[in-house]
């Protein structure tokens, strides 16, 4: 199946990014066979989020921050589908930081890819929750007083079964990390490191370039501890790929009804069905 | 005949076990029960009470005096004797200080039975003696209404408060033919028969119940229900939802429902059908919990940043809970807008003699559009239509096109697009909407003389009150009317201009200070509303404070 992109022209600036993960993005479903029709990506507000435009599949490109509370909702109300959601640093670890976290609790069948550039692109290079402390930017012009906050740390200490880290630079590795993420049942944390070329004049793509290197290959990615013992490494060498993935109940599983029966979107409805709820009123 | 009984206590005492007994009794010998219910925001201590009203007339609130208090505490007689009608009794336990009333040793039993929880019970037995209503019945009531565990001890209790006490009426049954339900049962009910399947919230008083019912039938129904991280996940997910084709709800109380403002807007714009309510509680912020006001009229009419179609409907009594509710569902599908419904606490918690619904009378329209009519190669979402509503299909049961819905300002496929022409031609489309929706709203009830002198305007649970009073000023004097809104925004003005035309004295009735409902007449009509009796103090208004306030005004003119 074919995963065309859209007549409508992005607009992403030239040497950004998000082509990259869009490419990796659209090899991924490809590779994968599924069909677009199947497939609804959700965004929240941010040049990251801008994705449903420029791809073709369903869409909903909902509020800044909210990014996660629809696709929740999309996933239980139909299961058959491949819920995706794409959102930058901002969105998902500053705005909607508190749907992230209890996201991670439900472990709701969807994978997430968050555009990580370290600084707020649409709104013109302010500090994001990934910017470094000190870097100065178009807001913090002594430079960011927040730590920054570590995505897969917070991801690996609340209970994701499926954490990895990849950079837009690596389309090919990439794009398989997303083939696995969406392949996963269960709740998939995808940070992607990406330059943001006009705003982030730090992280630049020769910066992360020179500091990401993937994860072995006999590196064992069921090792809780290993896993979060990576996720802490963040500086002169960066690692990229699976951390940690493990099989969990997903939340679609502890509902019986919705694991054993018909998409809830296919239920009849009659009101009659109601009626026996009656009984204990009189 | 018409009886109330106040049942008081601190919080964790069981009161509301009683109650629930009590009034099951008396409902299940055929009367008609109002129950309203005064309670604090605490889990142990502080005074709550309820007062069970029953009649073998039709009655509509509860009433300020009362025959018989039953005080579970000291408190309760000090607080609420001045509400006993002379001739009327006080029950109590014999530890208490007072004199003059009928003391029980009601604690000293309960622990003979090996059970001090069952004190409330033996006094249900004293009071169902009293008033001569059938023991059979009682006795019946009682093993169906506790656990089987629970069942021996209390018709125990029961027979002990039964023998200990004396006869004063003989209360002949009737046949029983209702059903006992509050607004919010009515509500979730109504939302279940209309076939929600995605219900998600964050617990608020006095919201928290609706969810609550919804989840205990959750498995049997096939409805997910989520206890959501906050008020701004609830909407936003319930959208998710029902942009996958399933019916969604969600609901809070105001500080709630302020969080749930910035997704009303996307439902707005996304043009996502979905039904949301609040259930009103005094604020600013926290204000009073677990009390009630109609404050949130405005706010909730203008919710939401920017302009877009939606509609507010004021839910007057739990049988319009349900049939409103699930009418709501219909609209929202069928114009693809939110559809607010505006409850309170009153209306949320008092328990009410009702017929059964007619389930066979709720009609589902969806509204969803079959792929193959759609002409387009590539579906455009926000299509152009006469009717301003754009066919609508669900992501992935349709197998070709491609579902896009946005936030920003987009064109007909859903891409943002900021020109002039879009912009414009969108606004236009949407607010097209509400010019048809306002061809279908429902024009307020009219209760009362057909040429009224004095016409009373309320809106949604004041309903019951003003209803009973009405009813009662025109057994002396046929000369009042009332309308009372339920469908109130686009504010429906046809009826309000008929009856105004024959009154003399208009006077609207609203629990709050602004008198926001006059606001809305003096913004959509050129009627003169000549008295506002206004309630704020987080209590219900009932037919005796209106009959009061209405007789202060109207002393200047001959009645």
């Amino acid at each position: 199946m074919k995963c065309e992109y859209e007549l409508y022209k992005p607009s992403w600036c030239p040497g950004c990014g998000n082509y990259m993960i869009r490419d990796a993005l659209k090899k991924a479903l490809e590779d994968l066979e599924i069909n677009p029709s199947k497939v609804v990506l959700v965004s929240g507000i941010g040049q990251a989020a801008k994705m449903p435009h420029y791809i073709g599949l369903n869409g909903f490109n909902g509020l800044h921050g909210r990014a996660l509370p629809p696709a929740i909702g999309i996933k239980m109300s139909n299961k058959y589908l491949t819920v995706i959601v794409e959102s930058g640093d901002g969105d998902t670890y500053g705005e909607g930081a508190n749907h992230f976290i209890h996201t991670i609790r439900r472990n709701v069948d969807i994978a997430h890819f968050v555009h990580n550039n370290q600084i707020y692109g649409l709104t013109k290079g302010q500090g994001s929750p990934t910017t470094a402390l000190g870097q100065k930017t178009t807001l913090q012009f002594d430079g960011v007083k927040l730590n920054p906050l570590n995505p897969l740390a917070l991801s690996l200490t609340m209970g994701a079964g499926f954490v990895a880290r990849g950079f837009s630079g690596d389309i090919e590795h990439l794009s398989n990390l997303m083939k696995e993420a969406i392949l996963y049942k269960g709740y998939a944390h995808v940070d992607i490191l990406q330059p943001c070329v006009v705003w982030n004049k730090i992280n630049t793509f020769k910066w992360y370039k020179d500091r990401v290197y993937k994860l072995n290959d006999d590196y064992d990615y069921t090792d809780f501890e290993l896993a979060y013992k990576k996720s802490l490494e963040f500086g002169d060498r960066i690692p990229i790929g699976i951390f940690y993935k493990v099989e969990k109940e997903t939340y679609e599983q502890r509902f019986p009804f919705v694991e054993n029966g018909e998409p809830l979107v296919k239920a009849e409805l009659n009101p009659t069905n109601a009626q026996k709820l009656l009984e204990e009123f009189y | 005949m018409d009886y109330s009984i106040l049942i008081g206590g601190a919080a964790g005492q069981g009161i509301e076990t009683v109650v629930e007994l009590l009034e099951k009794i008396i409902k299940r010998a055929g009367f008609n029960v109002f129950t309203y219910k005064d309670y604090m925001s605490m889990v142990r201590g502080g005074h709550n009470f309820m007062q069970i009203r029953f009649s073998d007339d039709e009655i509509y609130t509860y009433n300020s005096k009362v025959d018989i208090i039953f005080a579970m505490t000291q408190e309760t007689i000090s607080k609420h004797h001045d509400k006993l009608k002379s001739g009327g009794i006080i029950i109590c336990d014999e530890s208490f200080e007072e004199n003059d009333f009928i003391k029980l040793p009601l604690q000293k039993l309960a622990k003979d039975l090996g059970n001090t929880k069952v004190v409330g019970t033996i006094g249900v037995g004293f009071i169902i003696k009293y008033l001569g209503i059938s023991y059979d019945i009682a006795a019946n009531t009682i093993k169906t209404f506790f656990k089987d565990e629970n069942i021996d001890v209390n018709l125990e209790a029961f027979k002990i408060g039964y023998n200990i006490g004396e006869n004063k009426y003989q209360l002949q049954s009737l046949e029983d033919d209702k059903i006992l339900i509050n607004g919010n049962q009515a509500l979730a009910l109504g939302a279940i028969a209309a076939g929600v399947k995605f219900y998600c919230g964050y617990p608020m008083t006095p919201s928290t119940s609706v969810m609550s019912y919804i989840s205990r039938h959750a498995n049997e129904m096939g409805i997910v229900v989520d206890q959501v991280e906050d008020e701004v996940a609830a909407l936003n997910m319930a959208l998710g939802a029902s942009f996958a084709g399933v019916r969604a709800m969600t609901g809070s109380s105001g500080g709630g429902f302020a969080l749930m403002v910035e997704a009303l807007s996307l439902a707005g714009i996304m043009e996502i059908p979905i039904v949301l309510f609040n259930a009103q509680r005094p604020g600013p912020a926290t204000g009073l919990s677990t009390r009630s006001e109609q404050g949130d009229l405005r706010f909730v009419i203008h919710a939401g940043h920017g302009e877009f179609p939606k509609m507010v409907i004021a839910l007057r009594s739990p049988e319009d809970a349900f049939y409103q509710t699930a009418r709501a569902f219909n609209l929202a599908d069928k114009y693809q807008i939110p559809v607010v419904l505006l409850t309170d606490e009153y209306l949320a918690d008092y328990d009410m003699t009702i017929k059964p619904f007619d389930f066979t009378k709720i009609t589902i329209e969806r509204y969803i559009s079959n792929e193959n009519e759609i002409e387009d190669e590539r579906y455009k979402r926000y299509k152009y239509t006469e009717s301003g509503i754009s066919p609508r299909l669900v992501p992935g049961i349709a197998n070709e096109k491609l579902v896009l819905v946005d936030s920003h300002e987009h064109n007909e496929y859903g891409n943002i697009d900021e020109s002039i022409e879009t912009r414009v031609n969108m606004m236009k489309k949407r607010m097209k909407k509400l010019d048809n929706l306002r061809t279908e709203i429902q024009e307020p009830d009219y209760i009362g003389a057909e040429n009224p002198e004095y016409l009373l305007v309320g809106f949604g649970s004041t309903y019951g009150a003003i209803k009973e009073a009405v009813l009662r000023l025109n057994l002396t004097s046929e000369k009042f009317g009332a309308l009372i809104f339920g469908d109130i925004y686009p504010f429906p003005v046809e009826r309000l201009n008929y009856y105004s035309n024959k009154a003399k004295k208009i006077i609207v009735v609203e629990q709050n200070y602004l008198s926001q409902l006059k606001s809305l007449i003096d913004e959509y009509t050129d009627i003169k509303v000549d008295k506002s009796i206004l309630k704020y103090d987080g209590r219900a208004i009932n037919s005796d404070d209106i009959i009061q306030e209405l007789n202060k005004f109207l002393s200047n003119y001959t009645i």
